[in-house]
């Protein structure tokens, strides 16, 4: 029996070959572990678009504006900046000491070079249309930048905190090419340094030295744990591997909520949950009788209540509540009981020309996800009930639905979600702009249309806000798609951690919270 | 010998290329592409992208395209991860899955063979029920629900094992991960060694070395294990396929960045290279492996090589 020592002999060599010794970290620096959710795709800022990868980046670099821990606008990079009467110029002017991660000064001209770029057709960006209504943006000295502007944009300072605007150092890019965005190459002007990427696993930012404000940072290191899967980051916060979590999974919320109380954070978010209708077909193309009806006939109360639960608002509106400077118009029905609104879309049915002996024929579609098949069955049976028409389900695989929807051959009604790239709500109307990209529905109203040019002239914020209103007024009365509820954003946070704020933009920077000493 | 490797390696070739080809059409022909998100790219900014990539190409084109990058030994960038090639991906993945695998296969031998050994000389006991009732549940249940049910266990209530992979203590993180893709091999090992050992124990030439008063001991070791382990041995091939195709569950489940996370994460995502790069290494992989044992059935068998 000669094979048995020699396994042994494996065994125990791999065994040996395994071990790397506990990963410690010594006593005097500071570690913070977070829960990322999925791998972000990049952290060139130009080629990324996920929320991971922008929270990501928020920690490695920064812009001219940044955010306070409640979601208030405040100086990035930029430490003050002017605005022309016509609010079409406006003057930054740069910290004096903001700094690279390897000791050069940020100066105005590292924001040109990366708007080009972000512009460049070359780099292939996913935002690359981001600063569409910025016409020039020069560098007058080192330490001043000139944004001029195509048209009042009231939400240039929003923007300006997204990755995207955030600035390259050309020297770096020149030097490693495309492949800059690595561990030991990337250059940050945030509050931390990117110093190991595991793909699939983990990401390791330390402090960076050279930060302009590196005395308030308080703790020295972030590990961004990749966990797609959210009962196994939920495991992992509870055994003390994971400081923060990306989620809370949906199934066992109420279990998490009664077993950690105040550590569960929710907070309402600026991301719409919708069913679209394919307006470039039938049933629904021309008859607004039958689109809402169906839109009607949903009880949101009970969805958010029975369903979802984790504290979302239903949806009477496209654009979510605290979106800055603006009040979103409600669905006409928004204040009736469920059981007035039934009657109505009962009526509206009939017009519509449906009845028992003729009942709607419709596919619904939605891609795989336990809660997006909990609503839909839920919705499949309020719609059985009121109005007497069983709505086939169809679950996709979520690029097989993406794929249809874009088609607009097969789809009749299907799931999707908007979130807001900036806080403002052209941010949400845009989309069913008839020319956008993003309006899925296939939504076109020259009216809708006009009233956002409108609003788009305007230099009074006042009066811009009212044709906004206005417009999102007549786009809820055509009924181009049933916002169901607003997300909230679910974290669970350790009670030793200070700094955390809980706001509608769901951004965390690492650079603001703390770790409180042990009792 | 030589020839007859030769000529099985020429074999292998085409093989290889039938693979290469419906995994390209496979991974093109699924809805969606790498760069469709719920986010949706407006036209130009989309036909851009999809010009850097290359796959606003005719489907053949970018075949050919493909092809000699491969030739060159460049299996391209990830469409996904754009900060990475396919090769850093795969060389990133491939040692953590190398050394899952050995381990899981080195623990169900050594685990299967001393349990199927044990029982079949304790045949029809207390003990063999027992052990052969764990070997079938263990055939029975599912990677994916072993493992979050280890971690429950083990993890969040008993706290001796980390939950996670991602910067967690040295070796103790492999445990979970090994022993779940282990479970089910040691249960098929140890129900082949028991039927085969009370088979050997049965024959002619174990009788006379009893009759010459050999303990049982001796008896195993020098005279019945060995080709009691035939079977087993056969079975290491499909072992092996199993435990790759295994790691790609648990390798999900434990969140351990080896390459069947990124081969399930680029089918997701429709990476078309990441996808077709850890196809093509599998293949290659298993065609070689499939080779090396043809080649030694071949060198132990003659008969093999004149067929």
């Amino acid at each position: 029996m000669k094979s048995m020592p020699l396994l042994l002999l494996i065994v125990a060599l791999s065994g040996i070959v395994a071990c790397g010794g506990p990963e410690k970290a010594s006593d005097r620096t500071s570690v913070l572990n977070r829960g990322l959710g999925t791998e972000p795709e990049s952290l060139d800022a130009h080629k990324s678009r996920s929320v991971q990868a922008a929270a990501v980046l928020r920690d490695i670099g920064e812009g001219l504006i940044s955010y306070t821990t409640t979601g208030e606008l405040t100086s990035g990079a930029a430490e003050s900046w002017e605005i022309s009467d016509d609010r079409l110029t406006y003057t930054f002017h740069l910290k004096p000491n903001a700094k690279w991660s390897n000791g050069d000064s940020v100066t105005a001209e590292h924001f040109v070079f990366s708007a080009a770029r972000l512009r460049d057709p070359a780099t292939a960006a996913f935002y690359a249309q981001f600063l569409g209504d910025v016409s020039t943006l020069t560098a007058a000295d080192n330490e001043t930048l000139l944004i001029n502007l195509k048209r009042p944009t009231p939400y240039l300072l929003s923007l300006l905190t997204h990755p995207a605007t955030f600035p390259m150092h050309p020297g770096s890019l020149a030097e490693y090419g495309d492949g800059f965005a690595r561990p030991g190459k990337l250059l940050s002007n945030g509050a931390y340094v990117l110093t190991s990427w595991v793909p699939g696993s983990l990401l390791t930012l330390n402090r960076n030295m050279h930060y302009w404000n590196n005395a308030a940072t308080a703790i020295d290191e972030i590990r961004y744990h990749v966990q797609s899967l959210v009962a196994v980051e939920l495991s992992r916060y509870r055994v003390g591997e994971l400081d923060i979590t990306s989620e809370v999974p949906s199934d066992t919320f109420q279990q998490v909520k009664n077993e950690y109380g105040d550590q569960l954070h929710i907070t309402p978010e600026q991301n719409v949950y919708y069913y679209g209708y394919n307006l470039t077909k039938e049933p629904f193309g021309d008859s607004l009788e039958l689109r809402q009806a169906l839109s009607m006939a949903i009880d949101r109360e009970l969805l958010v209540e029975k369903i979802t639960s984790r504290g979302e608002a239903p949806a009477y509106s496209w654009v979510p509540p605290g979106v800055e400077n603006y009040e979103p118009p409600e669905l006409s029905y928004a204040t009736l009981s469920q059981e007035e609104r039934n009657k109505i879309a009962q009526g509206l049915y009939k017009t519509a020309g449906y009845d028992e002996e003729n009942p709607l024929q419709l596919e619904l579609r939605y891609n795989t996800s336990d809660t997006h098949r909990r609503i839909a069955l839920a919705i499949q049976s309020m719609w059985r009930d009121v109005l007497g028409f069983q709505v086939t389900l169809i679950n996709e695989e979520f690029q097989v639905l993406l794929a249809n929807m874009r088609d607009r051959e097969v789809t009749q009604v299907f799931r999707s979600s908007w979130s807001g790239d900036y806080n403002d709500a052209y941010a949400f109307l845009g989309t069913l702009q008839s020319e956008n990209a993003a309006n899925m529905p296939g939504y076109a109203s020259e009216e809708f249309d006009a009233l956002l040019e409108q609003a788009a002239e305007q230099t009074d914020l006042d009066r811009r806000r009212l044709y906004l209103e206005e417009a999102e007024r007549v786009m809820l009365a055509d009924h181009p798609a049933i916002p169901i509820y607003f997300y909230v954003s679910k974290h669970l946070v350790k009670p030793n951690i200070a700094g955390w704020g809980d706001n509608v933009l769901d951004y965390h920077y690492s650079q603001h919270l703390s770790l409180k000493a042990a009792e | 010998m030589l020839r007859y490797a030769l000529l099985r390696l020429l074999g292998a070739i085409p093989t290889l290329l039938l693979v290469i080809v419906l995994a390209f059409l496979m991974v093109h022909a699924a809805p969606g592409g790498p760069f469709d998100a719920e986010r949706v790219l407006p036209s130009d900014v989309a036909a851009n992208i999809e010009a850097a990539y290359h796959i606003d190409e005719s489907l053949a084109r970018q075949f050919m395209r493909y092809m000699s990058g491969l030739a060159r030994g460049d299996m391209g960038p990830s469409y996904r991860y754009r900060d990475y090639t396919v090769a850093e991906l795969i060389g990133s993945g491939l040692p953590l899955s190398l050394q899952i695998g050995t381990l899981a296969m080195a623990l169900a031998l050594l685990v299967g063979v001393s349990a199927g050994s044990v029982a079949a000389l304790k045949q029809n006991s207390m003990l063999d029920r027992i052990v052969m009732s764990f070997a079938m549940t263990g055939i029975s249940i599912p990677v994916f629900v072993v493992a979050p049910v280890l971690v429950l266990l083990l993890a969040v209530k008993m706290h001796v094992l980390p939950a996670g992979w991602s910067g967690t203590a040295g070796a103790a993180k492999f445990v979970l991960p090994v022993v779940t893709l282990a479970l089910p091999q040691i249960a098929y090992i140890a129900r082949l060694t028991r039927a085969s050992m009370i088979d050997v124990l049965g024959s002619d030439f174990i009788r006379t070395a009893r009759a010459q008063g050999l303990g049982t001991r001796t008896l195993i070791r020098v005279h019945a294990l060995k080709p009691a382990m035939l079977p087993v041995l056969s079975y290491m091939g499909p072992a092996i396929a199993a435990i790759l195709t295994g790691s790609v569950v648990v390798e999900e489940v434990f969140s351990i960045p080896g390459l069947g996370q990124f081969f399930v994460r680029g089918a997701l995502n429709r990476d078309y290279t990441l996808v077709l790069g850890i196809v093509i290494f599998y293949a290659t992989l298993i065609i070689s492996l499939n080779l090396v044992v043809d080649i030694l059935y071949a060198t132990i068998d003659p008969r093999v090589r004149r067929r």
